[in-house]
C-alpha cells in the first residue's frame, strides 16, 4: 500500500464524515464549522489531483470567503430564537429524499462501472498555473471578463437585495 | 494506485450527500450550504478529469474555476435573499414560505 492511496484514504475519510456532519448536526454553527472542515479537506484532495492553484483558490475562496459569509448569514438571521440547539432540521421530506438520493446514487455508481474511460498515459506539468493563465488570457478569455462583470453585478444585487430599498415618490 | 474510479466515487458520493441535504432539511441555509457541497462535488469530478482523461490541456480546471466563481456568486445572492426574507417574515424555514400557496 503505497503512500498516495493512504492520503487519499484519508482526505476522503474526512471530506465525507465532515460532510455528513453538516447534514446530520442539528446546531447550524457546527454544520457551518463542519462545512470548512469539508472545503479543506476536498483541497487537499485537489493537491492529490496535481491541481496547486485550484487548491489554493479553494482554500481562499471557499473556506475563506464563502464560510465567513455564511457564518454572518447565520449570526443575522437567528439573532431573535435563543435556541440555537435545533436550528438545523430535517423536513417532512426526509424518508423520500432518502429514497431519491440512494437511487441516484445507485444510477451513477452503475454508469461508473460501465463507461469504459480512455484514459491518458501524459502525466501533467509540473506548474499548473502557467497554462491555466495562458489559456484564460486567450481561448477563454471573454468568459473570463464576463466572470468578473457576473463579480460586480452580484455583488451590487446582494447589496441592494439585502439593505431593502425604500419606495421613492 | 489510485484510478479514476476513486475519485469518480468519492464525488458521487459527496454530491448524493448535498443533494440529501438540498432535498430534506428545513433551514434556508442548511440547504445552500448542501448546494456548495455538491457544487465541490463536481469540481472534483472536472479536476479528476483532467489528470486522468486529458493531461496537458486545462480546459477541466478552468470550467472548475468558472464553478467557483459561480458559487461565490451564487452564496451572496442567496444570503442576500434570505436576509431580506428574514426581515419580512422572522422565519427561514422553508416549509413556511408559502407565499404562492394559496
Amino acid at each position: 500500500m503505497d503512500l498516495e492511496l493512504i492520503v487519499f484514504w484519508l482526505l476522503s475519510f474526512i471530506t465525507l464524515g465532515s460532510a455528513l456532519s453538516v447534514v446530520f448536526l442539528t446546531n447550524i454553527v457546527h454544520s457551518a464549522l463542519a462545512l470548512i472542515m469539508t472545503f479543506l479537506g476536498v483541497a487537499g484532495i485537489y493537491l492529490t489531483l496535481q491541481a496547486d492553484f485550484i487548491a489554493a483558490v479553494q482554500v481562499l475562496v471557499y473556506a475563506g470567503a464563502v464560510s465567513i459569509l455564511i457564518v454572518f448569514g447565520i449570526m443575522l438571521i437567528t439573532r431573535g430564537s435563543g435556541n440555537m440547539q435545533e436550528t438545523n432540521l430535517f423536513g417532512k421530506y426526509k424518508y423520500t429524499a432518502a429514497i431519491v438520493v440512494t437511487f441516484l446514487f445507485g444510477v451513477i455508481v452503475y454508469f461508473l462501472i460501465q463507461t469504459p474511460w480512455s484514459i491518458a498515459t501524459g502525466t501533467l506539468p509540473e506548474n499548473t498555473v502557467s497554462g491555466i493563465a495562458h489559456l484564460l488570457l486567450s481561448d477563454y478569455v471573454i468568459a473570463f471578463e464576463l466572470a468578473a462583470i457576473l463579480l460586480t453585478v452580484s455583488m451590487i444585487g446582494a447589496i441592494v437585495i439585502a439593505k431593502e430599498v425604500k419606495n421613492f415618490k | 494506485m489510485i484510478t479514476l474510479n476513486h475519485y469518480l466515487l468519492l464525488s458521487a458520493m459527496l454530491f448524493c450527500i448535498g443533494l440529501y441535504g438540498a432535498l430534506a432539511k428545513k433551514n434556508a441555509i442548511a440547504i445552500l450550504i448542501s448546494i456548495e457541497l455538491m457544487l465541490n462535488a463536481v469540481n472534483i469530478n472536472l479536476v479528476a478529469f483532467t489528470k486522468y482523461l486529458t493531461p496537458g490541456v486545462f480546459t477541466g480546471q478552468i470550467f472548475a474555476i468558472f464553478v467557483i466563481v459561480v458559487a461565490a456568486c451564487e452564496v451572496a445572492i442567496g444570503l442576500a435573499i434570505i436576509v431580506a426574507i428574514y426581515r419580512n417574515r422572522t422565519t427561514t424555514i422553508v416549509e413556511n414560505l408559502d407565499w404562492l400557496k394559496w
